[in-house]
């Protein structure tokens, strides 16, 4: 497939863990204490690969060509509402939908990069925040007919959907692919372990995996090497004669059609949009999966947006007599001050402990994750220099 | 005519906010060079100052009045703030009442001191790392921010009113000799202006006219030749950052009767000061109060029922709209320098 050994390997780990996640991401039996840290249902496993996928198009742009591009959001907002869209209007299959999504995610970032990509540095940041924060005012106001403003959009049984027939009274429309309904999920119980296989599952992880190989392509073909000479010295790659501008363009579109795609597949996955996805924390999340997990690198954004999303959801669930019954067996006094101690950074506190482990990782990790697990490889192999295999996942090609 | 005077009006207590967030913001770029999104978290602290001066003001414990009864019969529980017991009911009332304008007494120190914490414990640290890890790092420091005034005071609004001789509003109609009633302005609103005028004035004559103020202009025009000189411009720059960062405060602290403050109205302005700076031109001062007064009046100018009707909400994207066009045709910004921030 044109890949290295070193990279075809990390495609496949990364093809097997998305083939395996319904059981890697629920290894607690059910009814146990431990089973609210399973991930393994399909709303979070969707979640989990579509926003993979957002951040390994932000990486594209912010990774390697060093611009920091504060509206991402808004391209993953207008594929969401093409998407539903076209499931509104031709079908509720949602092949046409994500196709329509990354085209019209593609020309609005191709607007809005031509536009701010005369500037750079803190402009550029400054400029893509104010398009997106336009985009997300005139959604929620001026184009409420075109995006539902407040109440957002969501397929109604009114709707016309051309190419589909007629639905028999009382049904609702549902998201399918030719036939294949996306909430279709199968359960397996084995022994206590409940695994599910959702069908919207699949087909995101199939998206995510080809996601994935374009940017393995992207990164080691001479058009990647031209946005990392951007990213060094971009003044140095003008003196050389080189316009970099179609380069830089270029990466934006390319990013913004993910963040497209990725939009697309939130609709196919769960038929409702509403512009509050398009807001500027909506963008500054996708930095803080791309930084987490480790800018620049190829598996750094899909460990960060899993980190972030897989994190997001079981803190929060945490509550206060959770933790009471984890220090259960400490003394009371002790017990309280402790449940004291940790709740602020539990349940609705998430953002909280966000925000710390973010500016622990710009602080102490620039290179997120990745150089992490890297620099407790090296220090594994300074040790024990005869056991230099150092885990595939932690320390990918880069 | 009138109705142009009151949108300018309308314009001014929003631009006086703009403008304080974006001097400080200037402040801090122009001096250490660092681009700091925890801005906005400072003009949210300083709201919140307002909020806690006025729940300790009115801290108060409860004392049986034998002369009323409750429902049941009982002698009456009242609360009575322990001001009463030090001041007297009149006197203490009075200052509760007053609690907001107290409150800049009271912010002051405790922004300065935030100021000087931020810069000491983190951003020190960051001047010589990428303009993006700065944006990153601060945005996460106003993540933090953000969510533990949160936990502290709730997600709902706090409303935090003036003190009553304020609460009216004040005839401007009559006074420029239109119809009576043309032009309402609430009193409060005109204290803000004047206040934000009065801060503005004060950061510039400080820089303008005391030997202090020198300095630092000098730092800012060539920091590496002051440092020559044998003069200490880092510890005047983190002395600077707090005076931005009590700027930002006081800023909040006014704005509370406007706007009851919540723990997210420091993001809400942040990105709309970032816009200011960077029309009034990165790290130019006058540019940024110059922007944030005439962004704010033009937003409001862009409400106007006329100019909707016929552009439909362009009131909430003109000041994007304006800064985009800007950003285009004059790189600099309204008023920037040569040579800042230019790559």
């Amino acid at each position: 497939m044109g890949l290295t050994k070193k990279d075809f390997t990390l495609l496949i780990i990364v093809a097997v863990l998305c083939l395996f996640a319904p059981f890697i991401l629920n290894p607690f039996p059910e009814g146990s204490a431990m089973a609210q840290f399973n991930a393994g249902y399909p709303d979070l496993m969707q979640r989990l690969v579509i926003f993979g996928i957002f951040a390994i198009g932000f990486n594209i742009l912010f990774g390697l060509t060093g611009y920091l591009s504060f509206g991402h959001a808004a391209f993953l907002g207008v594929g969401s509402y093409a998407a539903i869209w076209m499931m509104k209007l031709l079908t509720m299959n949602v092949i046409p939908a994500i196709i329509v999504s990354v085209a019209v995610a593609g020309l609005f970032s191709l607007l809005v990069g031509w536009i701010s990509l005369r500037r750079s540095g803190i402009y550029f940041s400054i400029l893509t925040l104010a398009f997106a924060q336009m985009s997300y005012s005139l959604a929620y106001s001026v184009l409420t007919p075109i995006t539902g403003g407040e109440t957002g959009l969501q397929p109604k049984y009114t709707d016309p959907r051309i190419l589909d027939g007629d639905l028999p009274p009382g049904e609702t429309p549902r998201a399918n692919l030719f036939g294949l309904d996306m909430k279709d999920s199968t359960q397996i119980t084995m022994g206590d372990w409940v695994f599910t296989f959702n069908a919207g599952y699949y087909v995101a992880a199939v998206v995510m995996l080809v996601a994935f190989y374009v940017s393995i392509r992207i990164f080691r073909s001479p058009f990647g090497m031209m946005l990392r000479a951007v990213k060094s010295n971009q003044q140095r790659l003008n003196y050389t004669g080189l316009n970099s501008k179609p380069y830089t363009l270029a990466a934006f579109v390319i990013s913004g059609m993910y963040a497209g795609l990725a939009g697309g597949l939130l609709v196919a996955m769960d038929t409702q949009v509403g512009a509050e996805r398009m807001f500027w924390t909506a963008s500054g999340e996708v930095v803080l999966m791309t930084i987490l997990g480790g800018a620049g690198t190829l598996i750094g954004p899909v460990l960060g947006a899993g980190f972030i999303k897989y994190f997001e959801n079981i803190i929060s669930k945490i509550n206060e007599s959770i933790l009471h019954q984890w220090f259960a067996f400490m003394p009371d006094g002790i017990e309280d001050f402790l449940v004291s101690m940790v709740y602020p950074f539990i349940g609705k506190g998430w953002h909280l402990t966000l925000g710390i482990v973010f500016m622990l990782v710009v602080i102490f990790l620039p290179g997120g994750l990745v150089e992490g697990g890297q620099r407790v490889a090296r220090l594994f192999k300074r040790r024990k220099p005869s056991s230099d295999k150092p885990d595939g996942k932690t320390t990918p090609a880069e | 005519m009138d109705a142009i005077i009151l949108q300018i009006l309308n314009g001014l207590d929003k631009g006086s906010a703009y403008a304080l967030i974006a001097l400080g913001l200037t402040l801090i770029f122009g001096t250490l060079g660092v681009v700091n999104f925890a801005h906005g978290a400072l003009f949210m602290i300083g709201a919140f100052c307002a909020v806690t001066l006025s729940r300790i003001l009115t801290l108060s414990h409860e004392v049986v009045d034998e002369t009323r009864t409750d429902f049941l019969g009982n002698p009456l529980k009242v609360d009575v703030p322990y001001l009463y017991d030090i001041f007297g009911q009149t006197t203490g009332d009075a200052i509760i009442d007053w609690a907001v304008p107290i409150s800049i007494l009271f912010a002051i120190p405790v922004m300065v001191f935030i100021g000087f914490a931020m810069e000491r414990g983190l951003i020190k640290h960051f001047y010589k790392r990428p303009h993006a890890d700065q944006i990153l790092v601060t945005f996460g420091l106003a993540i933090v921010l953000q969510e533990i005034i949160k936990y502290f005071y709730g997600a709902n609004p706090i409303p935090t009113p003036a003190p009553s001789a304020f609460t009216g509003s004040f005839d401007f109609g009559a006074m420029l000799g239109f119809d009576p009633g043309s032009i309402i302005y609430p009193y409060w609103r005109i204290i803000y202006f004047m206040f934000a005028a009065v801060i503005i004035g004060a950061v510039f004559a400080f820089l303008q006219f005391t030997t202090f103020g020198m300095v630092v202009r000098a730092g800012m025009a060539d920091r590496e030749t002051v440092g020559l000189l044998g003069i200490n411009i880092d510890k005047r720059f983190t002395i600077m950052f707090g005076i931005a960062a009590a700027v930002a405060g006081l800023a909040g602290v006014m704005y509370t009767p406007i706007n009851s403050p919540n723990y997210h109205m420091g993001m809400d302005f942040l990105v709309l000061s970032f816009v200011v700076v960077v029309v009034g031109g990165m790290g130019s001062l006058p540019g940024a109060v110059l922007a944030g007064f005439l962004l704010g009046i033009l937003e409001s100018f862009a409400s106007m029922a006329i100019v909707l009707e016929t552009l439909p909400g362009i009131n909430q994207i003109i000041i994007y709209l304006v800064a985009i066009i800007i950003l285009l045709t004059r790189p600099r910004g309204l008023m920037g320098r040569k040579g800042v921030m230019e790559d």
